[in-house]
Parts: structure tokens; sequence; C-alpha cells
């Protein structure tokens, strides 16, 4: 094992490197000495803007712009027809000391805690069992994306069938070994892990592909020193695969609470947020304010306290990702 | 020599096994919804089935007989085309500025790129259509492509692959006399094609089941696209479930042939060709 070491060490000062924001360290930056000249600073900061213009122009205009329009619309009472009247943080205050509002921020987080590991374990087993040589495996890995290619409504069909109370498949294996199932999505306490089950099904091959394009810029070199360093399949898969897929974990576990705290779609086809509100999430809560019960001002609040939440759980991981997540 | 094959083969044999007994588990939404799709007078009461009762093709030519379908998936395909491929390029140059030209700031301006996935669009969409109706931009392709033409999905992702490139590649290049125009071009492409490749899949993807916004963009029924088209079949034809689901059928198709193709270059360690 000891020839890995060296290896991970000076990735982690590589690493260290990169992420502060002092230009001085790094040799593509111009050197702010005497020789770095305007001029060339000057060029530099052109080719930043070179680079980040076509990205930046199109999210300022057409997210950060309508960002700011939400934060404006949330200090209003306005159903999207009559003029918007002023009412200050009123809508944040009624929104606080709502019940409902614990409740589904409660239900989304319930949703993510239970997702997320499934999807990730799933998709990481999955990748690398798809990603040794075998027949039939290009075959195999597009039928295991079939899933994340079929909408939800199609998926939701067959996931309430195969979660039937009565006669459904999954009540009826249960059966077979002499488990009495529960009601699934008709009873208020197994609503959200029903969705959770559909949702983590049809998102391993997501979590499938973003692993297996990681998986190959992993260094295989890094697997020729660990077997003459005498290690097994399970310390390679510790030592080696595990740290060196850790930027793909990163950007999986990042996205997957981004996108897992603005749930909707499934809990809209599977629920609809049932029975009783039991599988209610915050952004079906915002769909419904806007186009069901035309309050705008309470859908955009509701919103910008959501997107607080996730900048929250999303400053986390990139705080804590200096801890695990390895660069080349 | 030959017990060590021996007692590898038992535990290849067993994955294999669950790979194939799961795929079918994965396969079985698609397959029934062909088989629906086949099914005239489908019933979605009906006791799910896996072959069809006097299969037809009839759902498939109302389809693009009695409706415009050839014309929605030439929209779907021009639009999901043109956002993955402007897509790929905003989000190539952003993620090489945010690996590797460092500048001050570039932490917080990479913290507003990824705040922008933070706002669920059925907020944004109100604010945005005032925005495009000033523009009169309603009712075109182009305002129905300019919100998705750069993500921070796709930033994010091609970053954490550049990351990746071993630094040394860059740095020899630097020395040959190459600027970062030439790094970008000739070094990094090339090293993050699987990456690239994943991109094209979701960019498509996003194009081609996005719901909500070409809903509330494009009102002529000329400019619609699928997923529009589908859910108006519902509507329509409240009890022809064959319709329905011959049209996901048609959805799901292009996907996966983009994603077959797409595959084919999530493969090969490249980074191990570069350094020694």
């Amino acid at each position: 094992m000891t020839s890995i070491l060296p290896l991970t060490e000076p990735a982690i000062a590589a690493r260290a490197a990169t992420d502060s924001d002092d230009t001085s360290a790094h040799p593509g930056a111009p050197r702010r000495t005497a020789r770095g000249s305007r001029a060339r600073r000057v060029r530099y900061a052109l080719t930043v803007l070179v680079f980040l213009l076509p990205s930046a122009i199109p999210l300022t205009l057409f997210v950060l712009t309508p960002m700011v329009s939400a934060a404006w619309i949330s200090l209003h009472d306005w159903n999207l027809l009559s003029p918007m009247t002023f009412v200050g943080l009123d809508n944040f205050a009624g929104l606080i000391t709502d019940p409902d509002t614990a409740r589904v921020f409660g239900n989304t987080v319930y949703y993510i805690v239970g997702y997320l590991p499934l999807v990730y374990i799933g998709g990481l087993a999955l990748a690398l069992a798809l990603n040794r040589a075998m027949r039939g495996r290009n075959l195999l890995r597009g039928i295991y994306f079939l899933p994340v290619v079929t909408s939800w409504i199609v998926v939701a069909i067959v996931w309430r069938w195969l979660l039937a109370p009565e006669n459904g498949v999954v009540n009826g294996v249960l059966g077979f070994f002499g488990i009495d199932g529960p009601g699934w999505w008709t009873d208020p306490s197994w609503s959200m892990p029903s969705i959770i089950l559909a949702s983590a099904w049809k998102d391993l091959g997501f979590v499938m592909v973003i692993l297996l394009a990681g998986l190959q810029s992993i260094n295989t070199d890094l697997y020729d020193a660990a077997k003459v360093d005498g290690a097994g399949p399970w310390r390679r898969l510790i030592s080696v695969t595990l740290p060196m897929l850790s930027p793909s974990t990163f950007f999986v576990v990042v996205i997957s609470l981004i996108n897992g705290f603005q749930v909707f779609d499934q809990v809209y086809a599977m629920t609809g947020g049932g029975p009783a509100g039991s599988s209610q999430v915050v952004v079906g809560e915002i769909y419904d304010l806007t186009f069901r019960y035309g309050s705008a001002g309470e859908a955009s609040a509701l919103s910008w306290m959501l997107f607080v939440v996730i900048l929250a759980a999303t400053v986390v991981q990139v705080i804590g990702q200096k801890r695990w997540v390895h660069y080349a | 020599m030959r017990e060590v094959s021996t007692r590898s083969r038992a535990p290849r044999i067993l994955i294999a096994g669950v790979l194939v007994v799961g795929g079918l588990a994965m396969m079985f939404p698609f397959v029934w919804t062909v088989v629906t799709s086949l099914t005239p007078g489908a019933n979605l009461g009906s006791p799910i089935r896996l072959w069809p009762e006097n299969p037809s093709l009839g759902a498939y030519e109302i389809l693009f007989t009695e409706r415009p379908f050839a014309r929605v998936v030439m929209n779907s395909l021009m639009l999901a085309a043109i956002t993955t491929i402007v897509q790929l390029f905003t989000s190539a140059t952003a993620a090489y500025a945010f690996s590797r030209l460092p500048f001050r700031g570039r932490g917080i301006v990479f913290a507003v790129y990824l705040a922008t996935m933070m706002i669920p669009l059925q907020v944004l969409i109100v604010p945005l259509f005032a925005q495009l109706r000033t523009f009169g931009l309603l009712n075109t392709y182009l305002g129905a492509l300019l919100p998705t033409f750069a993500t921070a999905f796709g930033i994010f992702l091609l970053r954490q692959a550049i990351n990746q490139v071993p630094r040394e590649l860059d740095e020899a290049a630097t020395l040959d006399g190459a600027g970062h125009f030439r790094i970008f071009a000739t070094i990094i492409l090339p090293n993050i094609k699987p990456a690239l490749a994943t991109l094209t899949i979701f960019a498509f993807m996003g194009s081609w089941n996005s719901f909500l916004w070409p809903l509330i963009v494009l009102r002529d029924p000329n400019l619609q696209t699928l997923p529009i088209a589908l859910s108006g079949l519902q509507g329509q034809y409240t009890t022809a479930w064959d319709v329905v689901m011959a049209g996901s059928v048609i959805s799901v198709l292009p996907m996966l042939a983009i994603y077959l193709f797409a595959q084919k270059y999530i493969i090969q360690g490249v980074a191990s060709s570069g350094i020694k």
C-alpha cells in the first residue's frame, strides 16, 4: 500500500492550491511582480472573460435576473393577474408560522435521506459491475439507463401497480415469505418510502453513467502499483477506486442534494402529495401556491426559503469536500 | 492456475446473473409501455400484461396521420440538438476557467453559478415569461432556447472532469509555448471525452423532456414539442391509452439512440495515456 500514499499526498497539496483564490500560487496566472506587466495582466483578464462570458451572459439574463424578480415578488401579494400589493415580509412571516411549511420541508428531507444512500450505493455497484469487460456489457448499460429516459408518468403508473396494497407484485412476493406488506402509497406512513423506492430505481442509471465516466479517468498505473504491493480487489476498491472516484462522487452528492430538495415530478405523478398530505414536498407546495391558489407572492417567498436551505446544504458539502475529495 | 480461475469464475457468474435479473426488472416499465401501445383500446385499470391482445400498430398510425407528430418530433429534435451543442460549448469554456484560470473571487463566482440551480423552475417561470414578452421572444424557438444555453449542471460536471486531468500535461504544453486556447483545445478537451459524452446525454435529455418552459413559451401548435403534445393526448383522448403509450415509446427511442451513441465515448482510461 505504501506506494499509493506518496501519490495521494501531492494530490491533496495540489488541491489545496487549486481552491485558494490567491492568483500568485498558480503557474498559469500572471505573477504580480515587476515583470508581470500591465499589458500581460489585461490579456489574462481578457482570456478569463472569453472563457466565462458564453455561460455568464445566459445565466445572468435568464436565471439570475428572474431569481431577483422572484425575490421582489416574494414581498408582494399577487395572484398573477391583478396589480401587485407590497406586503413586506408578511409572506415569510406567514410561512414560518404555518405548520404546513415545517411538514413539507420535513417530507423533503425525509426523501433526500432515504433516496441518496440508495441511489449512490446502487449506482456505484452498477458502475463497478458494468465497468469490467464482459459480454453484453453495452446492452446491459443501455437497459439500466432505460428508466432514466422513461417519463415519470409511465414509471408512476407501473410503480403504483407494483406497489398496489392488495394484489401488487411487491406485496405478493413479501406474502410468499410470510410478510404482511404495507399499504405503500395508500398509507400515509408508507407514501414517502414508495416515492423513494421508485425514484432511486429510476435514477440508478443516472448515477451509473456519471460514475462510469469517472472510473474512466482513473490512471490504470495506480492499479498496477497496488497489485505489485499485493492489494486484493477489495483493498484496491477502498484505496484506489473510491479516492480516485471522489470528484465524481462529490458531483453526484451535490447534484442529488440540489435536485432532491426540488423533488416534484415523481410526487406529482405517484401520489399527488397524498394521502392526507403525507408526501407533499416543498416544490409541490410551491406549485400549488402558484398554479392552484394563484398566490405567486407566497410561492416566491417559499422558493427563497428553499433556496437558503439548499445553499446552506451545498456550502456544507463544498467545505466538507476538502476532507475527502482528491483531485489529480 | 486452474484453481484460481474456477474460484474467480463463481462470483463473476453470480454478478452476471444478478445484472441480468436486475436488467429485466429495469426493462419492465418500458416493455409494458410498448405492449400497451400495441393493444387497441388498452385500459390502465386492467391487469398488466406482457403480450398485447389483438396487437396493432393503429395507435402509431393515429399519431402520425391524425396528429402532427412528425412535426412535433422534428421540433423537439431541433431544439434538443441546438441546446446540446451550445451547452457543450458554454460548459467546457466555463469549466476550463473554473479549473485552470485562477482569478480573485473565483470561488464566489462559482458559488453564484451553482446557486442558479437552487431556485425551482416553477417560480422562475413567471418573471421569465414577462421578460421574454418584453424582448418579443414569445412563440419563437429562440425564446424556448435561450434559457437552456448554459447550465451550472454541465459546468460543474466538466469542471470535476478537468480537475482530474493532470496539471503536468498543461505545464508541458506551456513549456512548448502553448497558450490557454491551445491547451484547452488540444490537451483538455481530448482528455475529458467521457465527461463530454455524459453531458451530451444529459443536455439532450434535459431539452427533450422539458415540459413547463416550452409549454408556456411555445403556444403556437406548430411549434409544439413532444412532451406537450403527449400531455395533450391525455387531455383529448382520455381513454386512448394505447395512443398515449405509443407517444411515450416514440419519446424514449431517440433518447436511447443518443445514449447508445454517446456511450461509445465513455470508455478507456484517457488519463493513463497522458502521463507515464
